[in-house]
């Protein structure tokens, strides 16, 4: 009967998806239209197939791993594409040469970097979170993930999003917020998705064996419910027709900026610091043998961390049409934050405290250390940003783009792989990586591509920002806009190849997770053996 | 008085008190008596339960069971 019903709706979706195809105003929605048929279609035929004939019983004992499985495959996928991204886009700013005619308009900077941004944050950044979190809450709760198949409708359905916004921003269809581009039928899509997410993850928590539940739950869970909040109030808008990706915002001039950086820190805040943090509270503490420091300071740390958050998203806005006193406001909670953000650092890394040998040992403990690390250093430069008369320094430079950079890709992206390199030979039933000296050479290029990158982009942000403000004895402006421009050739070259070695270190992991899952370990690695 | 004006109050007032009692309330509250014993418990969870469900005895034998140092 269940059958039915799906085939009656899929059949609908498919019919609805085939007019916009044809009815279609603008290409990108043609093409959506298009990708929504064929998927709504290919899975007509397949529960067709599967209608009346015996069913095939779920099982109920043990954890659902395949799910998570597929999230480190669509993880690492989604990590080389988005870095590969990055470093074309670096290297168009460099040379803007490489905007290349015969790809305009798919292949300009402007439509390439919303799909770097989002390819990093939300594919790479949301599978790991998705996957990780699956992982997490049935290990911690001692539950099988709830819902039967509702986790696959979660995993494949977020990647649909994904590859929606991604298509969408090549073909043009944008809605110019920043990090929340994805217009409106892909924002109600990925609002579908993101409650079967909070229900699958609440539902097993629900059914936990433990009395208590693990501060790194309530981290990922405050992660989903923020997430969620966000991004319906963000996207309130009116689409200009049905058959039309474009829409119109509901907030208009200074709100509409208010609300759209209130989202865009908390994405910040809650996408790419709480729930790592979650990630963060699992796999350390895993990985070195031995519980958190201080569970007290984990749940302060949690508190204080989401009390304050939500508060700093205004210091985007220092100097423009907001009042003075919700900037303010900003700029105060953001300072604030340092506790709770250094907090949680040093919470990470004295839970190696008695383990500090294996830093030597264990080049996944080296991973880890080396993200709370950036995570401490980039919770420190923020802060320090969001004061105003540094801001006015730094606002609209390379300095910001550097700042966001140390985090993402030494806080989350060394996260993500220290828990891909321990996750993979658990999920496939290998004793280790294949290769433990490409974790060593994967962590010593990110570590150095992130270095140039940073380094690269203080200088030329500072650079940039002086030489914006200079003026001489008669008061006028010394430098015009394509002064700067050529002046930051050299450190756009250094940023580029440090984007170039990250990358390389993200294929070496690449081949390094298939070689694990392909067959045993083959090559015997230093690892694992305590100095006693 | 507009919703503007009252909400700005209320913010300012009442709201600002209830959340920051909250939060010292959960501060008091983690360091409550007996607490340390939970939290202990709490922080182990992650060496429970590795294979399969409700496996929930059996420790990872490297992993301290308890910070009874640290609270």
């Amino acid at each position: 009967m269940e059958n039915y019903i799906k085939l009656v709706v899929l059949g609908l979706i498919t019919l609805i998806a085939a007019i916009g195809a044809n009815w279609g105003r603008d290409v990108a929605y043609v093409v959506h239209a298009i990708i929504i048929m064929l998927v709504s279609g290919f899975l007509f035929v397949r529960t067709l197939r599967l209608t009346d004939e015996p069913v095939r019983p779920i099982p109920i004992d043990g954890y659902m791993d395949d799910v998570v499985r597929a999230g480190v495959i669509a993880t690492t996928f989604w990590g080389v594409v988005g870095f590969l991204v990055g470093v074309v886009i670096a290297f168009q700013l460099a040379f803007p040469s490489l905007n290349f005619e015969f790809l305009q308009p798919f292949g300009n900077f402007g439509r390439l970097r919303p799909l770097h941004t989002s390819a990093v944050i939300f594919a790479f950044g949301g599978n790991a979170l998705i996957m990780s979190s699956f992982y997490i809450v049935q290990r911690t709760c001692g539950a099988r993930l709830w819902g039967g198949n509702l986790s696959w409708f979660v995993f494949w359905g977020y990647n649909l999003f994904i590859v929606l916004a991604a298509t969408g921003y090549l073909l043009g269809a944008t809605q110019s917020k920043e990090y929340a581009e994805p217009e409106w039928y892909v924002d109600i899509w990925l609002t579908i998705v993101w409650v079967a997410f909070l229900a699958v993850y609440l539902g097993t928590i629900f059914n936990r064996k433990e009395k208590h539940i693990y501060v790194a739950n309530w981290f990922l869970l405050s992660f989903i419910i923020t997430v969620a909040m966000l991004h319906i109030v963000n996207n309130l808008s009116v689409p200009v027709s049905i058959w039309g990706s474009k829409s119109v915002q509901l907030f208009a001039g200074v709100q509409d900026a208010m609300t759209q950086w209130w989202y865009g820190h908390n994405a910040v805040g809650f996408f790419l610091t709480a729930g790592f943090l979650g990630m963060m509270y699992y796999f350390v503490p895993k990985q070195a043998g031995r519980p958190v420091y201080s569970y007290k300071l984990s749940i302060i740390h949690f508190w204080a961390l989401i009390f304050l958050y939500i508060w700093a998203g205004p210091h985007h806005l220092h100097y423009t049409a907001l009042p003075d006193w919700a900037s303010t406001l900003g700029m105060v909670f953001s300072i604030i934050l340092w506790m709770p953000s250094w907090g949680g650092m040093i919470n990470g890394l004295m839970t190696l405290q008695g383990a500090w040998d294996k830093l030597r040992t264990d080049p996944i403990i080296r991973m880890m250390v080396i993200s709370l690390a950036f995570y401490g250093m980039s919770t420190f430069e923020g802060p320090m940003m969001s004061i105003r008369a540094v801001n006015s320094l730094s606002h609209y430079t390379d300095w910001t783009i550097g700042h966001v950079h140390s985090g993402a890709l030494g806080w989350n992206g060394m996260i993500t792989f220290s828990a891909l390199y321990f996750l993979t030979p658990r999920l496939w039933g290998r004793a280790q990586m294949h290769s433990m000296s490409a974790i060593n050479w994967h962590f010593w290029l990110a570590t150095i591509g992130i270095i140039l990158y940073a380094a690269s982009m203080w200088v030329t942000g500072i650079m940039e920002g002086l030489m914006w403000r200079e003026v001489d004895a008669n008061g006028f402006l010394v430098n015009s806009f394509a002064d700067t421009v050529s002046a930051k050739l050299p450190m756009y070259i250094v940023r580029g190849l440090g984007g170039v070695m990250y990358l390389v270190g993200a294929l070496i992991m690449a081949w390094n997770i298939f070689m694990t899952v392909k067959g045993g370990a083959r090559q015997k690695a230093f690892v694992g053996v305590p100095a006693e | 008085m507009d919703t503007y004006s009252f909400l700005r109050q209320l913010a300012d007032s009442w709201v600002l008190l209830a959340m920051t009692l909250f939060f010292l309330g959960v501060i008091v509250w983690a360091f409550r008596p007996g607490s340390a014993k939970v939290h202990a418990e709490t922080a182990s969870i992650p060496f429970r339960n590795e294979v399969k469900p409700g496996s929930a005895e059996a420790p990872v034998s490297d992993a301290p069971k308890a910070k009874e140092l640290q609270s």
